[in-house]
């Protein structure tokens, strides 16, 4: 798929702006702050519901606006898809799909899928678990947009079970009984379907998302030692007992129901703790993705180059993971080629040739790899020019 | 920002739900040029409501008297109950026309965020009713999403203490996430007609 047309309008720095693209590569070059990287946010934020540089939509919006408007023309096999979306702060984001108003922006997910490479990957390899979390859980949706609701309705249980916990746990304090306790069991039990669903959904994209990874580590950076992938999940001990062979049973998907039991085991084992501290201990969300090197775990050990060729490999792997099944994603490459030594530009540059295509941005034009040419944008002034 | 008076007008409006500031502005405006007769009719509802509406002593739903119509209505099966979250709820299975029993208005849905648990719900007067009344079928029709479900399950587990009461929960294909109210009758009549036990 490729993206035809974007235009934002009061987004992030942009008054207004709209780019016609084409297939292949396309390149953005400016000074910095020009609002390069606002571009491409715009085109992820599209993909995912999210940005890669905030938690909050409010940054997004410009300045003394009240909201802002992405919109994009994707066009797949042949046809073309128009996808706006409206971000307002504090109130709910609007979405429509060719013009449509749809019920909930979660409905144009998969409408255009990407992949961002960008200098803040680097938080993946070093980051908190938070980072990894959402690193599986965009690209889970990418791939099967369905697991958005999974996601929104695990959150929304757990919120509600945490609200409680910390009430049940001050009326203890207090001496005030156990009152806020009878509907535990019921928020347990929401918890634990949900967050079986979501965990099963994870560990099954591990499975196949770990040899892509693996892969690309050894083309990047084929001095270093083997890239390996774990998931770390709050069940501990208990995860392997629920899912045999190494995470997956006979069917050679994550047995769901399994992992249900599991949880809400876990749950009951933990109750006393939760009360008292007022916090959910048992989960997904409290769950981390293992990277390591050689045996050595990649955060705190693996040095600055390692690291950086563990996130664009957890990139790549992701890219050909997708382009394995479905609409082939489109490339998003921000300011990532002048932090790469040659070799690895250079694998880098390959992958981003052989894509349908490719939005990359720079500095200077020296910071984009000779080979990597096609159409060339300058951003300045708050306008973007086609000037090739 | 306008001043005083006018501004405290759009301030009230733009307080209900579904009004923006925008339509609040729109209203406003519209109340200051409307002909005076219409602002008294407005005013005088907004009071009725406000002194004369109760909630039915039976179901909890909005009524002008004591007991709703459909409380005092002796056609009604007074032995099939269907288990809402709001008054708007029954407004909306009563527009499938599918449905001949009473109902329970709970007056919302566990929400831990809210502070509201079972006992700010009227569990306990939907218990003595099925006692009393000799109860053969409890229908939850709470909403299709999260604080709904919750609120199902918690029913379902108490309800299991009556031998013999059949406790059924409307059929999937509401929209997940939603609300009853806004399901097209449509769809609400058939996931009635297509309740399952729980
Ligand atoms: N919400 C906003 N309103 C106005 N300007 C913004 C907003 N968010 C970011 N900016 C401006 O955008 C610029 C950064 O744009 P960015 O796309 O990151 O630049 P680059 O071209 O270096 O990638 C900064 O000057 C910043 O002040
Ligand atoms: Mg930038
Ligand atoms: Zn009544």
């Amino acid at each position: 798929m490729y993206v035809r047309q974007l235009e934002v309008t009061d987004f992030r720095s942009w008054e207004h702006a709209e780019i016609e693209f084409e297939p292949g590569v396309s390149v953005l070059v400016g000074a910095n702050g020009q609002g390069k990287t606002n571009l491409i946010e715009a085109l992820s934020y599209l993909s995912t519901l999210g940005s890669h540089r905030v938690s909050t939509d409010a940054p997004l919006v410009r300045h003394g606006a009240q909201r802002a408007i992405v919109r994009t023309a994707v066009v797949h096999a042949d046809r073309e898809l128009t996808v706006e979306l409206e971000i307002s702060p504090g109130r709910a984001n609007r979405a429509r799909l060719n013009r449509s108003p749809v019920p909930r922006p979660r409905e144009v997910l998969g409408v255009l899928r990407s992949v961002l490479f960008a200098p803040e990957d680097l938080a993946l390899v070093r980051g908190d678990p938070a980072q990894r979390r959402r690193f599986l859980d965009d690209l889970l949706v990418l791939r099967a947009p369905r697991l958005a609701g999974v996601q929104a309705d695990y959150d929304k249980v757990l919120r509600q079970r945490v609200a409680l916990l910390k009430s049940a746990g001050a009326a203890r304090r207090s001496g005030g009984g156990t009152a806020d306790l009878r509907t535990l069991d019921v928020w347990d039990g929401h918890l634990a379907r949900h967050g079986a669903e979501l965990l099963g959904a994870r560990l099954d994209l591990l499975v196949e998302l770990t040899p892509h990874v693996r892969a690309a580590y050894r083309a990047v950076a084929p001095e270093s030692a083997t890239a390996e992938l774990e998931y770390r999940s709050s069940l501990g001990d208990a995860l392997p007992a629920a899912v045999p062979d190494a995470g997956v049973n006979s069917t050679g998907k994550a047995d769901v129901d399994l992992l249900e039991v599991a949880l809400l085991t876990q749950l009951a084992q933990l109750r006393a703790a939760e009360v008292e501290r007022g916090v959910c201990l048992v989960g997904p969300h409290r769950d981390d993705l293992e990277l390591s090197l050689g045996g050595l775990p990649a955060k705190g050990y693996a040095s600055h180059g390692e690291s950086w060729s563990f996130a664009l490999a957890l990139r790549l792997g992701s890219y050909q993971l997708l382009r394995s099944g479905g609409a082939e994603p489109v490339l998003l490459l921000d300011d990532v080629f002048a932090e790469l030594d040659t070799h690895r530009r250079a694998r880098l540059a390959e992958v981003a040739l052989a894509a349908e295509q490719v939005v990359v941005t720079a500095a200077v034009p020296a910071d984009v790899p000779e080979e990597l040419q096609g159409t060339r944008f300058d951003v300045d002034a708050g306008q973007v020019r086609r000037v090739r | 920002m306008y001043e005083g008076v006018v501004q405290d007008l759009i301030d009230e409006l733009g307080r209900l739900p579904g009004v923006g500031p925008k339509s609040a502005q729109r209203m406003a405006f519209y109340l200051l040029a409307a002909d005076p007769a219409d602002v008294t009719r407005l005013q005088e509802a907004l009071q009725r409501v406000k002194d004369g509406v109760v909630f039915c002593a039976v179901c909890g739903t909005v009524a002008e008297k004591q007991t709703c119509r459909i409380c005092a209505d002796p056609r009604r099966d007074v032995r099939v109950i269907c288990v809402v979250e709001e008054p708007k709820d029954v407004v909306a299975v009563e527009r499938t026309r599918e449905f001949t029993g009473r109902y329970h208005v709970l007056g919302g849905a566990l929400d831990p965020l809210s502070g509201v648990g079972p006992d700010q719900l009227r569990i306990r007067e939907l218990l003595t009713r099925i006692g009393v009344d000799d109860v053969t079928e409890v229908i939850i029709a709470t909403d299709p999403n999260t604080e709904g479900e919750a609120t199902a399950t918690y029913l379902a587990r108490m309800l299991r203490e009556f031998p013999g009461l059949s406790v059924t929960r409307l059929a999937s294909g509401l929209p997940m996430g939603g609300d009853l109210e806004f399901a097209d009758e449509l769809t609400l009549g058939r996931a009635l007609s297509g309740r399952r036990a729980v």
